[in-house]
């Protein structure tokens, strides 16, 4: 199905350069991707996409949603390479033919799409933010070594890598700001940022880096 | 100064763990008595053993003399008695302090002052279980991971009196079985559960909370992280009912919101939905659809 991107200032942070290069024009594209430009509805669009980042599908539409526009974000953790995941976020009012044309759509670009509620952290945030919150508590605390912790969870339940080694790598700061999205919306212990999040970015705001 | 040693024994042999601990032990080349209550269960145990080593020669994993002396290595007894010249007891029996306390304690008047005492309590305090010995300091946590026999990991934990000599005692004995000992301290649920009883309530809270359905949380985990297993697969796997199990252990120890179990686990296991033993979970293994489809 033909697509056309609509950019904002800067290049999507779901498309490679294949994906890219398969778009077409707005008028000839049967599906618009807002990938930062100004949001427009569109009833003669089989289907609208609009990229996400921490916010959530009814910040752009309201709750009531339109029928034929949908969230998206693919999935990274945080500064390492885009995984093949795409959330793709649903509202009420969204039928299972939409949400089904937004799958495949995605599917057909060589991702995985996994269907979402517009709720803030989607599924991955959702569920690791707060896993790596209590890892970097627990090493806080001294329960165990980095390098032990990691291996446990290499070891003990086949993970690709460790929790600590994940969310370093990926950037604390940027942890902080997955952190902070859910800490605003679900105000608990496991969702407030870690304290080594909190640090790190204090630290890229000191280097004048607050977007991160 | 480490101990050496050359007997071990595991109590509660018959089970799924003990069993899995024993052949680490007999194929390590340590003299490995296998104790439990039940007759019939150390001998279900000895038929999954020899299933399981077969199996290994089968594959070529493993020679068939080795198979049988594994095999030679591991005796089998329902006689507390019979571990009085073990070098090192580990246990592997209900997940319940007073259980691991009674037998901890009538295993300080069957064994050798300087035998060491491993746990393999996955929630419970090292140091509380070691109260229930004459020798706290001789006691140790040893939490191996399922399967055993297949998996290099143990977590390895000192409680508050633990000597340093049986720290290093044991710490020696897993390396020589081939295991990878990582050092956690004594608290609930060490490091692997401490992080993995929480992430997968969160999984099942989001089930609860509408956000997607199991198999779309399970393929974002999966294709987002790379997990092997998604958390309501693996659930479904270890069992509902072991996952309530954990829960309270685990939230009675730490008062952690996380930890508590979620309303939907316990309607689930209340419904007789506990995973793949029971057919249906959240995914149903027998038409392939899912919870709530």
């Amino acid at each position: 199905m033909e697509y056309a991107i609509l950019k904002g200032e800067s290049d999507p942070r779901f498309a490679d350069d294949a994906i890219l290069a398969g778009a077409v024009t707005y008028e000839a594209a049967h599906i618009a991707i807002y990938a930062g430009a100004p949001f427009k509805a569109d009833a003669a669009k089989k289907l609208i996409l609009i990229e996400l980042g921490e916010e959530c599908l009814s910040e752009h539409v309201g709750e009531d949603g339109i029928a034929n526009v949908l969230g998206f974000a693919r999935y990274r953790n945080g500064n390492d390479p885009a995984s093949s995941l795409v959330e793709v976020v649903r509202q009420d009012i969204h039928d299972e033919e939409t949400v089904t044309l937004a799958r495949a759509f995605f599917e057909g670009l060589g991702l995985r799409a996994a269907v979402s509620a517009d709720q803030v952290g989607r599924i991955i945030s959702r569920l690791v933010v707060p896993k790596y919150n209590s890892a970097l508590r627990l090493l806080d605390e001294g329960l165990a070594s980095q390098k032990d912790m990691d291996l446990t969870c290499k070891l003990g339940l086949g993970y690709p890598d460790g929790p600590i080694e994940r969310v370093v790598r990926g950037g604390l700061e940027h942890h902080y700001l997955r952190s902070q999205a859910l800490f605003e919306v679900y105000p608990s212990q496991s969702t407030a940022p870690a304290r080594r999040a909190v640090v790190a970015y204090r630290r890229a705001v000191g280097r004048g880096r607050p977007g991160i | 100064m480490t101990k050496q040693i050359k007997t071990v024994a595991v109590c509660g042999a018959g089970g799924t763990m003990g069993m899995g601990i024993a052949l680490v032990a007999a194929r390590a080349g340590y003299q490995t008595i296998c104790y439990d209550l039940s007759e019939a269960g150390l001998d279900n145990s000895r038929r999954q053993s020899e299933a399981f080593l077969q199996n290994s020669v089968s594959r070529g994993k493993l020679s068939q003399q080795d198979s049988e002396g594994i095999l030679s290595r591991m005796t089998r007894t329902t006689k507390l008695d019979d571990l009085a010249g073990c070098d090192l007891v580990i246990e592997a029996v209900f997940e319940s302090l007073e259980v691991k306390q009674s037998l901890i304690r009538s295993l300080d008047k069957v064994c050798d002052a300087s035998t060491i005492f491993g746990s393999n309590t996955s929630t419970l305090s090292i140091t509380q279980i070691a109260s229930g010995s004459a020798h706290p300091e001789r006691v140790v946590g040893l939490h191996f991971c399922l399967p055993a026999q297949m998996m290099k990991l143990i977590e390895v934990s000192p409680g508050l009196v633990t000597s340093e000599d049986t720290l290093a005692s044991a710490w020696a004995w897993c390396e020589a079985s081939g295991q990878m000992p990582v050092k956690t301290q004594d608290r609930p649920g060490f490091i692997l559960n401490a992080l993995l009883v929480p992430f997968n309530n969160d999984a099942i809270r989001a089930v609860e909370a509408g956000v997607a359905s199991p198999e779309d949380i399970d393929l974002a985990i999966k294709t987002g992280l790379g997990y092997k297993m998604g958390p309501l697969e693996l659930l479904d796997m270890v069992g509902l009912d072991t996952q309530v199990l954990l829960c309270e252990a685990f939230y009675n120890a730490t008062l952690d919101p996380r930890a508590a179990a979620p309303p939907l686990l316990h309607r689930m296991v209340a419904a007789g939905l506990l995973g793949r033993k029971t057919g249906r979970g959240f995914f149903n293994y027998n038409t392939n659809a899912m919870f709530g489809a």
